[in-house]
């Protein structure tokens, strides 16, 4: 056993190292930046969008008296409602109200959407179909406002502590951000086990390991390398995103506490991620050791794709059904285990159950690795070209 | 399970494998003494590297028993054994130093110490000014030399080398064979397949000979040559005569010139005969059979003619 976790110390060392220092990894540790980029880019362009949409002006050829009385009506609906639920009031002294006339100057006048003519308590709107149809309602309950008591009503506010079903809806909503932070976070990072071995035996070293260490060591070594790899990754994303967080001023206070608490919940996050990625990288690497080609490797990637979302979805169908059939099925079931143990920390404050999982969860990594490495003891490590030409179904079956 | 000869430093026992029903090593018995140097012969596709894997512990056998330094399991003697695949593999991005290092470490040798060593025994070979390429940067034959420097790191005890000679020119042939004779020197035991004759009868103590995934001899190579008789060739003025009851009757000539095998008597009456019947000896020549008669003589003319064939088209893999 001493031997096995030494070999696998090498490799991982060897295996960590290549990665973290090739220039690659610079790319990798950019990856989630993309993304980013895009939504902000988009983001930005859609509300800059929005807000030409939204920029409407609307002229007001009422008398003075009442169009001051309109104006100051907007000026406090806005203070309540906010500036931008309301539609900019441009006053048009002096201008004839005759439907020609207001045709004539909404023609000339680009910037304007629609005019409000006649009298606070008949007034009338034109502008096109789309334009009068959007502002109507706005305009009616500035014009009822205004034709009401001018003064301002202050509603006095009193707050209380939480309620429980307010605390358990919280909980709910940490448990959601939790597993899916945590599911995307593996789907992202476990699929690139499925290629690890692949140098190896494209360059022959796999002979010289396999007659060095154990290959339980192998498999151990390259598993925690890629894992160590994810980890520095998170770190770093982690990293800047609070750092990012921090300069934009987020409101810590308003998170959601999860039941087992921040710092736990934070503990617990890295271990069921670290048992996720363990998991499905044990289950990878086992078939990915399967493939001799990059090719072989792409194909594969498609049906795992599709088994790790079969495995998010029971995840997350089982958040709302703690205790439950489903939820307990989830929490057993050792590939969706860590992904229902960490929805059960936002929402359970007894942290016994943790151990047992994580222990659970390990034990059956180590009985994945086992098979694998039976596996690719039985069907790949063979002598001659023939035993390596067979097709990738004849290996995983043994056929 | 029997236990295991501690004079020995390989032991296999009736081992058998099998790959999807096909027999690939059919009962071999191998006992390879320790600080010996062992070559086992045969052509591509006999079964040495699948014999090699199993006594590596690389694959099981399905069936026998084999001990490496006495364990039946030999991943756990790995620490004192040294082993060069026939497919070269070494990591293209690492530097030489840091290969052989590795190589040193899986073997339980501490990282610093295999990169100390690595250097030293890249300038003792010297290479000392391609330790710290990458091994993409390096030829084919520096390659072929830092991996086998990686296989002796770790100062093994056991040294197992599969067709150490493919792909080397005659130069890079000539030191290996040398590197070998001074690891035996020091009392390493080594092993090594090769389809190569030559390496082998100049190399070895003891050789098995491998076909169709058995083994037809294992010995000394003395006494495989001794299995054939020495070959008599004689050039003699007179084509008739009392001498003639001293040659084999069936023995044709080539104008003047006999060629015969030795008769059992020996060199003294075949002299005497020839001398007394008035043969007029021109000129005699006895010669001792060499490895690749034995070869022929013992695998067949067959395999030892696929043998050859092997030969040849790596040296041409090797100009290509």
């Amino acid at each position: 056993m001493i031997e096995t976790i030494r070999a696998a110390y090498v490799i991982a060392r060897r295996d960590f190292t290549a990665i973290i220092f090739s220039k690659s990894f610079f790319f990798f540790l950019l990856g989630p930046l993309f993304p980013i980029g895009i939504a902000v880019a988009a983001g930005g362009l859609g509300s800059q969008v929005s807000q030409d949409i939204d920029n409407s002006v609307i002229g007001v050829a009422l008398s003075a008296e009442e169009a001051d009385i309109l104006l100051a009506t907007r000026l406090r609906l806005s203070r309540s409602l906010g500036s931008k639920s309301m539609p900019e009031l441009v006053v048009l002294r002096d201008f004839s109200t005759k439907e020609a006339d207001i045709i004539a100057k909404l023609d000339s006048e680009k910037s304007l959407t629609a005019i409000l003519s006649g009298t606070l308590a008949a007034p009338v709107l034109t502008g096109s179909e789309r334009d009068v149809k959007r502002w109507q309602g706005k305009l009616t309950l500035l014009a009822e406002t205004a034709l009401s008591q001018p003064a301002t009503v202050d509603v006095e506010t009193r707050f209380i502590g939480q309620t429980s079903s307010s605390s358990e809806r919280n909980q709910l909503m940490t448990a959601q951000a939790g597993q899916a932070i945590l599911i995307l976070l593996t789907m992202i990072l476990a699929g690139m086990v499925l290629s690890n071995l692949v140098e190896e035996k494209t360059n022959k070293i796999i002979e010289i390991l396999a007659a060095a260490i154990p290959m339980d060591a192998i498999f151990l070594g390259k598993l925690f390398a890629m894992l160590g790899m994810a980890l520095v990754g998170i770190t770093v994303w982690s990293t800047m995103g609070l750092t990012v967080a921090l300069l934009v001023g987020g409101n810590w206070s308003a998170l959601p506490s999860p039941a087992v608490g921040w710092p736990i919940f934070g503990v617990l996050m890295i271990f069921y991620f670290s048992m996720a990625y363990l998991l499905l990288g044990s289950l990878f690497l086992g078939i990915g050791a399967m493939a001799t080609t990059v090719r072989e490797v792409q194909t594969l990637s498609m049906p795992v794709t599709m088994g790790q979302l079969l495995v998010f979805f029971l995840s997350y169908s089982a958040i709302t059904k703690l205790g439950e059939p489903v939820e307990w099925f989830a929490v057993l079931f050792p590939f969706s285990s860590p992904f229902a143990m960490i929805a059960r920390a936002a929402q359970m404050d007894n942290l016994w159950q943790h151990g047992l999982a994580l222990i659970w969860q390990a034990i059956f990594t180590m009985i994945i690795i086992r098979f694998s490495v039976m596996l690719f003891r039985r069907n790949v490590m063979k002598s001659g070209q023939a035993a390596r030409k067979k097709s990738l179904f004849a290996r995983v079956t043994g056929k | 399970m029997h236990a295991p000869n501690p004079e020995f430093a390989i032991e296999a026992r009736n081992i058998v494998k099998r790959f999807d029903g096909e027999t690939a090593v059919d009962g071999i018995d191998l006992a390879i003494r320790k600080g010996s140097i062992f070559g086992i012969l045969g052509p591509n596709g006999a079964g040495k590297t699948t014999t090699l894997r199993m006594l590596l512990g690389i694959i099981d056998p399905d069936e026998g028993e084999r001990f490496l330094l006495g364990s039946p399991n030999p991943i756990s003697k790995a620490h004192q054994v040294g082993y060069l695949p026939e497919e070269r593999g070494l990591y293209q991005s690492m530097k030489a130093y840091d290969a052989i290092a590795f190589m040193g470490a899986l073997r339980g040798l501490p990282l610093a110490e295999g990169r100390r060593r690595g250097r030293k025994m890249m300038e003792d070979h010297g290479l000392g000014d391609a330790a710290d390429k990458q091994i993409r940067q390096l030829s084919k034959g520096m390659a072929q030399t830092v991996q086998l420097l990686g296989t002796l790191v770790h100062d093994p005890d056991l040294i197992i080398l599969d067709e150490p000679f493919s792909g080397l020119d005659a130069l890079n042939q000539g030191k290996l064979e040398r590197l070998i004779r001074d690891q035996a020197d020091k009392g390493v035991t080594i092993i090594f397949s090769t389809h190569v004759i030559a390496h082998a009868e100049r190399l070895c103590e003891e050789i098995a000979i491998i076909a169709d995934g058995k083994i037809p001899f294992k010995g000394k190579v003395s006494a495989a040559r001794n299995r054939l008789r020495p070959q008599v060739h004689l050039e003699t003025r007179n084509l008739d005569g009392p001498w003639r009851t001293a040659i084999p009757a069936d023995c044709k000539p080539l104008g003047h010139n006999w060629h015969f095998t030795l008769p059992e008597s020996g060199v003294e009456p075949l002299l005497y005969a020839l001398v007394e019947g008035g043969a007029g000896i021109e000129s005699l020549s006895i010669e001792r059979p060499g490895l690749h008669d034995a070869f022929v003589q013992i695998a067949g003319e067959a395999v030892a003619r696929k043998m050859d064939e092997d030969a040849t088209t790596n040296n041409m893999d090797e100009a290509a």
